[in-house]
Protein backbone atom coordinates (compact mmCIF):
# COMPACT_ATOMS: atom_id res chain seq x y z
CA UNK A 1 0.00 0.00 0.00
CA UNK A 2 2.59 2.59 0.82
CA UNK A 3 4.90 1.63 -2.12
CA UNK A 4 1.26 2.70 -4.54
CA UNK A 5 1.50 5.86 -2.13
CA UNK A 6 4.70 6.84 -3.08
CA UNK A 7 3.77 5.72 -6.87
CA UNK A 8 1.07 8.19 -7.03
CA UNK A 9 3.21 10.85 -5.31
CA UNK A 10 5.86 10.52 -8.11
CA UNK A 11 3.33 10.35 -10.77
CA UNK A 12 1.39 13.85 -9.30
CA UNK A 13 5.00 15.52 -9.11
CA UNK A 14 5.82 14.53 -12.78
CA UNK A 15 2.68 15.99 -14.12
CA UNK A 16 2.88 18.93 -11.68
CA UNK A 17 6.14 19.58 -13.07
CA UNK A 18 5.29 18.61 -16.93
CA UNK A 19 1.95 21.51 -16.56
CA UNK A 20 4.41 24.47 -14.83
CA UNK A 21 7.02 23.87 -17.90
CA UNK A 22 4.30 24.14 -20.82
CA UNK A 23 2.47 26.78 -18.91
CA UNK A 24 6.04 28.61 -18.66
CA UNK A 25 6.43 27.87 -22.47
CA UNK A 26 3.43 29.52 -23.40
CA UNK A 27 3.80 32.98 -21.45
CA UNK A 28 4.77 35.85 -23.61
CA UNK A 29 7.80 38.11 -21.96
CA UNK A 30 7.16 41.00 -24.68
CA UNK A 31 6.58 44.00 -22.66
CA UNK A 32 3.93 47.23 -24.28
CA UNK A 33 6.86 49.59 -23.41
CA UNK A 34 7.63 52.44 -26.19
CA UNK A 35 11.84 51.24 -26.54
CA UNK A 36 12.24 54.65 -28.23
CA UNK A 37 10.14 56.74 -25.95
CA UNK A 38 12.52 54.83 -23.06
CA UNK A 39 15.65 55.24 -24.82
CA UNK A 40 15.36 58.98 -25.34
CA UNK A 41 14.25 58.98 -21.41
CA UNK A 42 17.56 57.08 -20.49
CA UNK A 43 19.72 58.74 -23.30
CA UNK A 44 20.93 55.36 -24.10
CA UNK A 45 20.34 52.56 -26.68
CA UNK A 46 21.15 49.01 -26.15
CA UNK A 47 22.55 47.13 -28.96
CA UNK A 48 22.91 43.45 -29.04
CA UNK A 49 26.02 42.76 -31.10
CA UNK A 50 28.89 40.07 -32.11
CA UNK A 51 31.77 39.86 -30.26
CA UNK A 52 33.29 36.89 -32.01
CA UNK A 53 32.87 38.40 -35.94
CA UNK A 54 36.13 40.08 -37.65
CA UNK A 55 35.13 42.99 -39.17
CA UNK A 56 31.57 43.24 -37.78
CA UNK A 57 31.93 42.93 -34.28
CA UNK A 58 34.99 41.58 -32.23
CA UNK A 59 36.04 42.00 -28.51
CA UNK A 60 39.35 43.57 -28.71
CA UNK A 61 41.19 42.10 -25.16
CA UNK A 62 43.04 44.67 -24.75
CA UNK A 63 40.45 47.11 -23.66
CA UNK A 64 37.43 44.73 -23.32
CA UNK A 65 35.44 47.05 -26.22
CA UNK A 66 33.95 45.47 -29.09
CA UNK A 67 35.20 47.07 -32.21
CA UNK A 68 33.93 46.26 -36.15
CA UNK A 69 31.67 47.99 -38.55
CA UNK A 70 28.49 47.04 -37.24
CA UNK A 71 29.83 48.85 -33.63
CA UNK A 72 30.77 52.01 -35.46
CA UNK A 73 27.42 51.94 -37.46
CA UNK A 74 25.65 50.92 -34.75
CA UNK A 75 27.18 54.52 -32.70
CA UNK A 76 26.42 56.64 -35.42
CA UNK A 77 23.18 56.03 -35.73
CA UNK A 78 22.63 56.05 -31.78
CA UNK A 79 24.40 59.67 -32.30
CA UNK A 80 21.86 60.44 -35.05
CA UNK A 81 18.83 59.36 -32.86
CA UNK A 82 19.61 60.90 -29.57
CA UNK A 83 21.91 63.48 -30.34
CA UNK A 84 25.51 64.21 -29.39
CA UNK A 85 25.69 63.04 -25.94
CA UNK A 86 23.80 59.19 -26.96
CA UNK A 87 24.94 56.58 -25.38
CA UNK A 88 25.56 53.61 -27.01
CA UNK A 89 25.76 50.31 -24.90
CA UNK A 90 26.51 47.18 -26.68
CA UNK A 91 25.71 43.74 -24.97
CA UNK A 92 27.75 40.52 -26.64
CA UNK A 93 24.85 38.10 -28.06
CA UNK A 94 25.86 34.61 -30.24
CA UNK A 95 22.75 33.55 -32.80
CA UNK A 96 21.37 31.51 -30.61
CA UNK A 97 20.81 34.24 -27.99
CA UNK A 98 20.31 37.06 -29.84
CA UNK A 99 16.43 36.79 -30.42
CA UNK A 100 15.78 35.88 -26.81
CA UNK A 101 17.41 38.35 -25.00
CA UNK A 102 15.34 40.81 -27.38
CA UNK A 103 12.73 39.42 -26.58
CA UNK A 104 12.81 39.22 -22.46
CA UNK A 105 14.12 43.36 -22.62
CA UNK A 106 18.06 43.01 -22.41
CA UNK A 107 18.72 44.71 -25.09
CA UNK A 108 16.42 47.11 -27.63
CA UNK A 109 17.90 46.10 -30.93
CA UNK A 110 20.10 43.65 -32.85
CA UNK A 111 22.62 44.42 -35.31
CA UNK A 112 24.42 40.77 -35.18
CA UNK A 113 24.75 40.25 -39.10
CA UNK A 114 21.17 38.61 -38.54
CA UNK A 115 20.24 38.10 -42.48
CA UNK A 116 16.10 39.34 -43.03
CA UNK A 117 14.03 36.39 -43.85
CA UNK A 118 10.56 35.72 -44.02
CA UNK A 119 10.87 33.08 -41.04
CA UNK A 120 12.46 35.15 -38.72
CA UNK A 121 10.28 38.33 -39.82
CA UNK A 122 7.48 36.38 -38.06
CA UNK A 123 9.53 36.34 -34.90
CA UNK A 124 11.40 40.10 -34.80
CA UNK A 125 10.64 42.70 -36.94
CA UNK A 126 13.27 44.04 -39.04
CA UNK A 127 14.12 47.84 -40.66
CA UNK A 128 15.79 48.03 -43.98
CA UNK A 129 19.13 46.28 -44.97
CA UNK A 130 21.93 47.94 -43.85
CA UNK A 131 24.80 45.76 -45.34
CA UNK A 132 24.10 43.49 -48.53
CA UNK A 133 25.82 39.87 -47.94
CA UNK A 134 25.87 36.86 -49.38
CA UNK A 135 26.49 33.42 -48.46
CA UNK A 136 29.98 32.13 -49.87
CA UNK A 137 32.84 29.34 -48.86
CA UNK A 138 35.91 29.51 -47.57
CA UNK A 139 38.62 26.25 -48.37
CA UNK A 140 42.34 25.56 -47.55
CA UNK A 141 44.57 27.05 -50.46
CA UNK A 142 44.39 24.40 -53.35
CA UNK A 143 41.44 22.52 -52.16
CA UNK A 144 39.70 20.83 -54.88
CA UNK A 145 36.31 22.56 -53.87
CA UNK A 146 35.96 25.57 -56.18
CA UNK A 147 32.18 26.35 -55.74
CA UNK A 148 29.27 25.01 -53.73
CA UNK A 149 28.68 22.45 -56.74
CA UNK A 150 31.80 20.82 -55.81
CA UNK A 151 29.77 20.40 -52.77
CA UNK A 152 27.22 18.91 -53.81
CA UNK A 153 28.43 14.99 -53.32
CA UNK A 154 28.05 12.09 -51.14
CA UNK A 155 31.28 12.14 -48.04
CA UNK A 156 31.28 16.15 -48.90
CA UNK A 157 30.91 17.87 -45.06
CA UNK A 158 30.51 21.19 -44.64
CA UNK A 159 30.60 23.15 -41.48
CA UNK A 160 28.74 25.76 -39.93
CA UNK A 161 27.45 27.94 -36.80
CA UNK A 162 24.39 26.97 -35.36
CA UNK A 163 21.42 29.15 -35.88
CA UNK A 164 23.02 31.06 -39.23
CA UNK A 165 21.17 31.05 -41.94
CA UNK A 166 23.87 29.53 -44.00
CA UNK A 167 23.24 26.15 -42.79
CA UNK A 168 19.47 26.25 -44.08
CA UNK A 169 20.83 27.25 -47.68
CA UNK A 170 23.64 24.76 -47.81
CA UNK A 171 20.68 21.92 -47.54
CA UNK A 172 19.46 23.43 -51.23
CA UNK A 173 22.74 24.24 -52.75
CA UNK A 174 24.42 20.87 -51.99
CA UNK A 175 21.78 18.56 -50.53
CA UNK A 176 24.28 15.56 -50.49
CA UNK A 177 26.75 17.05 -48.45
CA UNK A 178 26.47 16.19 -44.52
CA UNK A 179 26.13 19.63 -42.37
CA UNK A 180 27.97 19.91 -38.59
CA UNK A 181 26.91 22.96 -36.74
CA UNK A 182 29.22 24.18 -34.02
CA UNK A 183 28.47 26.64 -31.73
CA UNK A 184 30.45 29.76 -33.28
CA UNK A 185 33.18 31.07 -35.90
CA UNK A 186 36.28 31.02 -34.02
CA UNK A 187 35.25 26.98 -33.46
CA UNK A 188 33.89 26.59 -36.92
CA UNK A 189 37.25 27.59 -38.46
CA UNK A 190 39.74 25.66 -35.94
CA UNK A 191 37.35 22.47 -37.01
CA UNK A 192 38.23 23.67 -40.54
CA UNK A 193 42.00 24.02 -39.56
CA UNK A 194 41.85 20.74 -38.11
CA UNK A 195 40.05 18.76 -41.21
CA UNK A 196 36.85 17.94 -39.69
CA UNK A 197 34.81 19.54 -42.96
CA UNK A 198 35.70 20.31 -46.57
CA UNK A 199 34.43 23.87 -46.63
CA UNK A 200 32.95 25.91 -44.21
CA UNK A 201 29.81 27.87 -45.23
CA UNK A 202 28.61 31.48 -44.03
CA UNK A 203 28.03 35.00 -44.78
CA UNK A 204 30.79 36.26 -47.10
CA UNK A 205 31.90 39.19 -45.22
CA UNK A 206 32.88 37.06 -42.16
CA UNK A 207 34.64 34.91 -44.12
CA UNK A 208 36.24 37.59 -45.82
CA UNK A 209 37.15 38.82 -41.94
CA UNK A 210 38.67 35.14 -41.50
CA UNK A 211 40.36 34.86 -44.62
CA UNK A 212 42.55 38.04 -43.67
CA UNK A 213 43.64 36.55 -40.00
CA UNK A 214 44.19 33.10 -42.19
CA UNK A 215 46.32 33.48 -45.01
CA UNK A 216 45.63 29.75 -46.00
CA UNK A 217 42.30 30.16 -46.88
CA UNK A 218 40.54 31.47 -48.97
CA UNK A 219 36.98 32.19 -50.01
CA UNK A 220 35.94 30.36 -53.39
CA UNK A 221 33.00 30.79 -55.83
CA UNK A 222 31.90 34.05 -54.79
CA UNK A 223 28.32 34.46 -53.27
CA UNK A 224 25.53 32.23 -54.22
CA UNK A 225 22.56 34.19 -52.30
CA UNK A 226 21.72 36.93 -50.99
CA UNK A 227 21.60 37.53 -47.39
CA UNK A 228 20.72 41.27 -46.63
CA UNK A 229 21.30 42.32 -42.88
CA UNK A 230 18.97 43.88 -41.03
CA UNK A 231 18.52 45.63 -37.68
CA UNK A 232 15.78 43.42 -35.51
CA UNK A 233 13.55 44.88 -33.11
CA UNK A 234 10.22 43.62 -30.67
CA UNK A 235 7.32 43.01 -32.65
CA UNK A 236 4.79 46.47 -31.81
CA UNK A 237 7.64 48.59 -31.69
CA UNK A 238 7.08 50.25 -35.00
CA UNK A 239 7.87 53.48 -33.93
CA UNK A 240 11.47 52.76 -32.78
CA UNK A 241 11.86 50.80 -36.03
CA UNK A 242 10.83 53.46 -38.41
CA UNK A 243 13.14 55.60 -36.27
CA UNK A 244 16.05 53.56 -37.04
CA UNK A 245 15.33 53.70 -40.91
CA UNK A 246 15.36 57.01 -40.78
CA UNK A 247 18.96 56.94 -38.94
CA UNK A 248 20.04 54.67 -41.32
CA UNK A 249 18.82 56.96 -44.24
CA UNK A 250 20.23 59.43 -42.47
CA UNK A 251 24.50 57.84 -42.21
CA UNK A 252 24.04 56.77 -45.67
CA UNK A 253 23.42 60.31 -46.57
CA UNK A 254 25.65 62.10 -45.20
CA UNK A 255 28.79 59.55 -46.40
CA UNK A 256 29.38 57.99 -42.57
CA UNK A 257 28.21 54.88 -43.85
CA UNK A 258 30.80 54.59 -46.97
CA UNK A 259 33.22 55.76 -44.92
CA UNK A 260 32.75 52.87 -42.08
CA UNK A 261 32.81 50.92 -45.20
CA UNK A 262 36.20 51.68 -46.69
CA UNK A 263 37.66 51.37 -42.87
CA UNK A 264 36.65 48.37 -42.10
CA UNK A 265 36.19 46.65 -45.42
CA UNK A 266 38.64 48.51 -47.90
CA UNK A 267 41.42 46.39 -47.23
CA UNK A 268 39.86 43.67 -47.55
CA UNK A 269 41.24 41.04 -51.22
CA UNK A 270 37.96 40.01 -52.82
CA UNK A 271 35.82 42.66 -51.12
CA UNK A 272 33.74 45.16 -53.79
CA UNK A 273 33.54 48.26 -52.33
CA UNK A 274 32.22 50.17 -55.18
CA UNK A 275 29.12 47.66 -55.40
CA UNK A 276 28.31 47.88 -51.78
CA UNK A 277 29.01 51.30 -51.05
CA UNK A 278 25.53 53.48 -50.64
CA UNK B 1 6.41 22.39 -25.72
CA UNK B 2 3.57 19.40 -26.74
CA UNK B 3 4.22 21.05 -29.99
CA UNK B 4 8.08 20.85 -30.39
CA UNK B 5 7.47 17.53 -29.65
CA UNK B 6 5.11 16.31 -32.32
CA UNK B 7 6.85 18.52 -35.12
CA UNK B 8 10.50 17.78 -33.94
CA UNK B 9 9.88 14.48 -32.93
CA UNK B 10 12.38 12.63 -35.81
CA UNK B 11 15.33 14.93 -34.50
CA UNK B 12 15.00 14.45 -30.53
CA UNK B 13 14.52 10.84 -31.11
CA UNK B 14 17.93 10.70 -33.28
CA UNK B 15 19.15 12.72 -30.63
CA UNK B 16 18.08 10.60 -28.04
CA UNK B 17 19.92 7.73 -29.51
CA UNK B 18 23.29 9.43 -30.08
CA UNK B 19 22.82 10.18 -26.61
CA UNK B 20 22.09 6.69 -25.06
CA UNK B 21 24.54 5.08 -27.60
CA UNK B 22 27.35 7.50 -26.03
CA UNK B 23 26.02 7.25 -22.51
CA UNK B 24 26.36 3.47 -22.72
CA UNK B 25 29.84 2.81 -24.29
CA UNK B 26 30.98 5.81 -22.07
CA UNK B 27 29.64 4.39 -19.44
CA UNK B 28 30.62 0.80 -20.15
CA UNK B 29 34.96 1.92 -20.61
CA UNK B 30 34.62 4.62 -18.17
CA UNK B 31 33.54 1.69 -15.56
CA UNK B 32 36.62 -0.83 -16.75
CA UNK B 33 39.30 1.66 -17.07
CA UNK B 34 38.36 3.36 -13.66
CA UNK B 35 38.34 0.35 -11.99
CA UNK B 36 41.60 -0.78 -13.20
CA UNK B 37 43.56 2.49 -12.50
CA UNK B 38 41.67 2.14 -8.93
CA UNK B 39 43.71 -0.95 -8.43
CA UNK B 40 46.60 0.60 -9.95
CA UNK B 41 46.61 3.28 -7.04
CA UNK B 42 46.36 0.66 -4.35
CA UNK B 43 49.11 -1.91 -5.61
CA UNK B 44 52.09 -2.96 -3.54
CA UNK B 45 54.03 -1.83 -6.63
CA UNK B 46 55.11 1.95 -6.49
CA UNK B 47 55.20 2.43 -9.96
CA UNK B 48 51.86 1.49 -10.66
CA UNK B 49 50.82 3.46 -7.73
CA UNK B 50 52.51 6.87 -9.54
CA UNK B 51 50.67 5.89 -13.03
CA UNK B 52 47.66 5.71 -11.16
CA UNK B 53 47.99 8.92 -9.24
CA UNK B 54 48.80 10.55 -12.14
CA UNK B 55 46.23 9.66 -14.69
CA UNK B 56 43.17 10.22 -12.30
CA UNK B 57 45.18 14.07 -11.39
CA UNK B 58 45.40 15.06 -14.68
CA UNK B 59 42.07 13.71 -16.25
CA UNK B 60 40.08 14.73 -12.98
CA UNK B 61 41.52 18.18 -13.01
CA UNK B 62 40.99 19.09 -16.81
CA UNK B 63 37.75 20.50 -18.18
CA UNK B 64 35.59 18.11 -19.93
CA UNK B 65 35.08 20.30 -23.04
CA UNK B 66 38.88 21.17 -23.09
CA UNK B 67 39.57 17.09 -23.29
CA UNK B 68 37.27 16.59 -26.14
CA UNK B 69 38.24 19.78 -28.29
CA UNK B 70 41.55 18.14 -27.40
CA UNK B 71 40.48 14.86 -29.86
CA UNK B 72 38.05 16.36 -31.80
CA UNK B 73 40.82 19.73 -33.07
CA UNK B 74 44.49 18.29 -32.44
CA UNK B 75 44.32 14.06 -33.00
CA UNK B 76 42.81 15.04 -36.59
CA UNK B 77 45.60 16.95 -37.54
CA UNK B 78 48.19 14.62 -35.92
CA UNK B 79 47.29 10.65 -35.71
CA UNK B 80 43.80 9.92 -37.30
CA UNK B 81 40.07 11.19 -38.82
CA UNK B 82 37.74 11.43 -36.00
CA UNK B 83 34.18 12.81 -35.70
CA UNK B 84 32.66 14.78 -33.20
CA UNK B 85 30.55 12.06 -31.77
CA UNK B 86 33.94 9.23 -31.26
CA UNK B 87 35.79 12.09 -29.89
CA UNK B 88 33.28 13.26 -27.29
CA UNK B 89 32.89 9.51 -26.08
CA UNK B 90 36.48 9.15 -25.47
CA UNK B 91 36.88 12.20 -23.83
CA UNK B 92 33.54 11.53 -21.60
CA UNK B 93 35.22 8.28 -20.67
CA UNK B 94 38.21 9.17 -19.75
CA UNK B 95 36.85 12.35 -17.91
CA UNK B 96 34.60 10.03 -15.57
CA UNK B 97 36.97 6.64 -15.98
CA UNK B 98 39.15 9.24 -13.31
CA UNK B 99 36.32 10.25 -10.95
CA UNK B 100 35.13 6.26 -11.39
CA UNK B 101 38.69 5.48 -10.26
CA UNK B 102 38.79 8.06 -7.05
CA UNK B 103 35.05 6.26 -6.14
CA UNK B 104 36.28 2.61 -6.47
CA UNK B 105 39.32 3.63 -4.69
CA UNK B 106 38.12 4.56 -1.81
CA UNK B 107 35.52 1.74 -1.53
CA UNK B 108 38.38 -0.99 -1.94
CA UNK B 109 40.12 0.99 1.18
CA UNK B 110 36.98 0.91 2.89
CA UNK B 111 37.52 -3.20 2.72
CA UNK B 112 38.80 -4.59 5.79
CA UNK B 113 42.95 -5.47 5.34
CA UNK B 114 42.19 -8.76 6.46
CA UNK B 115 39.97 -9.53 3.31
CA UNK B 116 43.41 -9.16 0.87
CA UNK B 117 45.69 -10.42 3.74
CA UNK B 118 43.55 -14.11 4.09
CA UNK B 119 42.91 -13.83 0.55
CA UNK B 120 47.03 -13.91 -0.09
CA UNK B 121 47.59 -16.57 2.63
CA UNK B 122 45.02 -18.99 0.85
CA UNK B 123 47.39 -18.80 -2.06
CA UNK B 124 45.33 -16.65 -4.61
CA UNK B 125 47.20 -14.10 -6.77
CA UNK B 126 46.81 -10.41 -5.80
CA UNK B 127 44.62 -10.25 -9.13
CA UNK B 128 42.79 -13.32 -7.89
CA UNK B 129 42.29 -11.72 -4.70
CA UNK B 130 41.13 -8.33 -5.64
CA UNK B 131 38.73 -9.96 -8.54
CA UNK B 132 36.68 -12.53 -6.23
CA UNK B 133 37.16 -10.98 -2.11
CA UNK B 134 37.92 -7.76 -2.30
CA UNK B 135 36.55 -6.11 -5.13
CA UNK B 136 32.87 -7.36 -5.28
CA UNK B 137 32.76 -6.07 -1.96
CA UNK B 138 34.01 -2.77 -2.56
CA UNK B 139 31.50 -2.35 -4.98
CA UNK B 140 28.78 -2.72 -2.81
CA UNK B 141 29.68 -0.33 -0.81
CA UNK B 142 30.66 2.67 -3.53
CA UNK B 143 27.32 1.58 -5.59
CA UNK B 144 25.73 5.10 -4.17
CA UNK B 145 28.95 7.55 -5.44
CA UNK B 146 28.78 5.31 -8.61
CA UNK B 147 25.76 6.26 -9.55
CA UNK B 148 25.96 10.05 -9.49
CA UNK B 149 29.21 9.44 -11.35
CA UNK B 150 26.40 7.53 -14.10
CA UNK B 151 24.02 10.35 -13.69
CA UNK B 152 27.14 12.60 -14.25
CA UNK B 153 28.04 11.13 -16.87
CA UNK B 154 24.64 11.32 -18.72
CA UNK B 155 24.39 14.64 -18.29
CA UNK B 156 27.58 15.71 -18.91
CA UNK B 157 27.38 13.77 -22.93
CA UNK B 158 25.61 16.90 -23.50
CA UNK B 159 29.35 17.69 -24.57
CA UNK B 160 29.14 16.42 -27.76
CA UNK B 161 26.74 19.40 -28.66
CA UNK B 162 30.13 21.50 -29.16
CA UNK B 163 31.72 18.92 -31.44
CA UNK B 164 28.58 18.41 -33.61
CA UNK B 165 27.97 14.80 -32.11
CA UNK B 166 24.59 14.98 -33.10
CA UNK B 167 23.33 14.43 -29.54
CA UNK B 168 20.41 15.71 -27.74
CA UNK B 169 21.47 18.73 -26.93
CA UNK B 170 23.02 19.22 -30.45
CA UNK B 171 19.45 18.83 -31.74
CA UNK B 172 17.61 20.69 -28.80
CA UNK B 173 19.92 23.80 -30.06
CA UNK B 174 19.37 23.14 -33.74
CA UNK B 175 15.81 23.09 -33.43
CA UNK B 176 15.52 26.33 -30.98
CA UNK B 177 17.32 28.00 -33.46
CA UNK B 178 15.33 26.69 -36.41
CA UNK B 179 11.82 27.46 -34.27
CA UNK B 180 13.06 30.10 -32.13
CA UNK B 181 11.29 28.78 -29.83
CA UNK B 182 13.56 28.56 -27.18
CA UNK B 183 11.99 27.99 -23.56
CA UNK B 184 9.74 25.20 -24.95
CA UNK B 185 12.27 23.24 -26.58
CA UNK B 186 15.39 23.27 -23.91
CA UNK B 187 12.13 22.10 -21.51
CA UNK B 188 11.51 19.33 -24.45
CA UNK B 189 15.14 18.56 -24.38
CA UNK B 190 15.30 18.57 -20.48
CA UNK B 191 12.54 16.12 -20.05
CA UNK B 192 13.73 13.72 -22.62
CA UNK B 193 17.39 13.72 -20.17
CA UNK B 194 14.92 13.01 -17.19
CA UNK B 195 13.88 10.28 -19.56
CA UNK B 196 17.55 8.61 -19.38
CA UNK B 197 18.51 10.29 -15.73
CA UNK B 198 15.85 9.16 -14.12
CA UNK B 199 15.20 4.95 -14.44
CA UNK B 200 19.23 5.04 -13.77
CA UNK B 201 19.26 6.87 -10.83
CA UNK B 202 16.05 4.40 -9.26
CA UNK B 203 17.90 1.09 -10.79
CA UNK B 204 20.67 2.52 -8.89
CA UNK B 205 18.87 2.90 -5.47
CA UNK B 206 17.18 -0.63 -6.16
CA UNK B 207 20.73 -1.90 -6.58
CA UNK B 208 21.89 -0.36 -3.64
CA UNK B 209 18.49 -1.98 -1.71
CA UNK B 210 19.20 -5.12 -3.09
CA UNK B 211 23.21 -5.74 -2.09
CA UNK B 212 23.36 -3.95 0.69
Amino acid sequence: MRKRWRFIGLLSALALLLITMTSCGTKTALSDQDVLQNDIKNNTITWGVKADTKLFGLMNVKNSQVQGFEIDLAKAMTKEILGKNGKAVFVPVTSQTRVPLLRNGNIDAIMATMTINPERAKQVDFTRSYFDAGQAILVKKGSPIHSVKDLNKKGAVVLGVTGSNSVQNIGKFAPKARVLQLSDYAQALTALKSKQGDALTTDNGILYGMSVENPGYVVVGGAFTNEPYGIAVNKGQTKFKNRLNKALTKVEKDGTYNKLLDKWFGHVKGFNYEEMKR
Amino acid sequence: MIHIFATQWQSLLYGLGQTLLCSIIALFFSLIIGSLFAIFEIMPNKLMRIIGRVYVEIFRNIPLLVITMFFFVVLPLYVTKINGFTAGTIGLTIYTSAFIAETVRSGIQSVDEGQMEGALSNGLSFWQSMRFIVLPQAFKIVIPPLGNQFINLVKNSSVLAFVAGFDLMYQGNMIANDTLQTMPTFFAVGILYLIITMPLSYYMRHLEKKLA
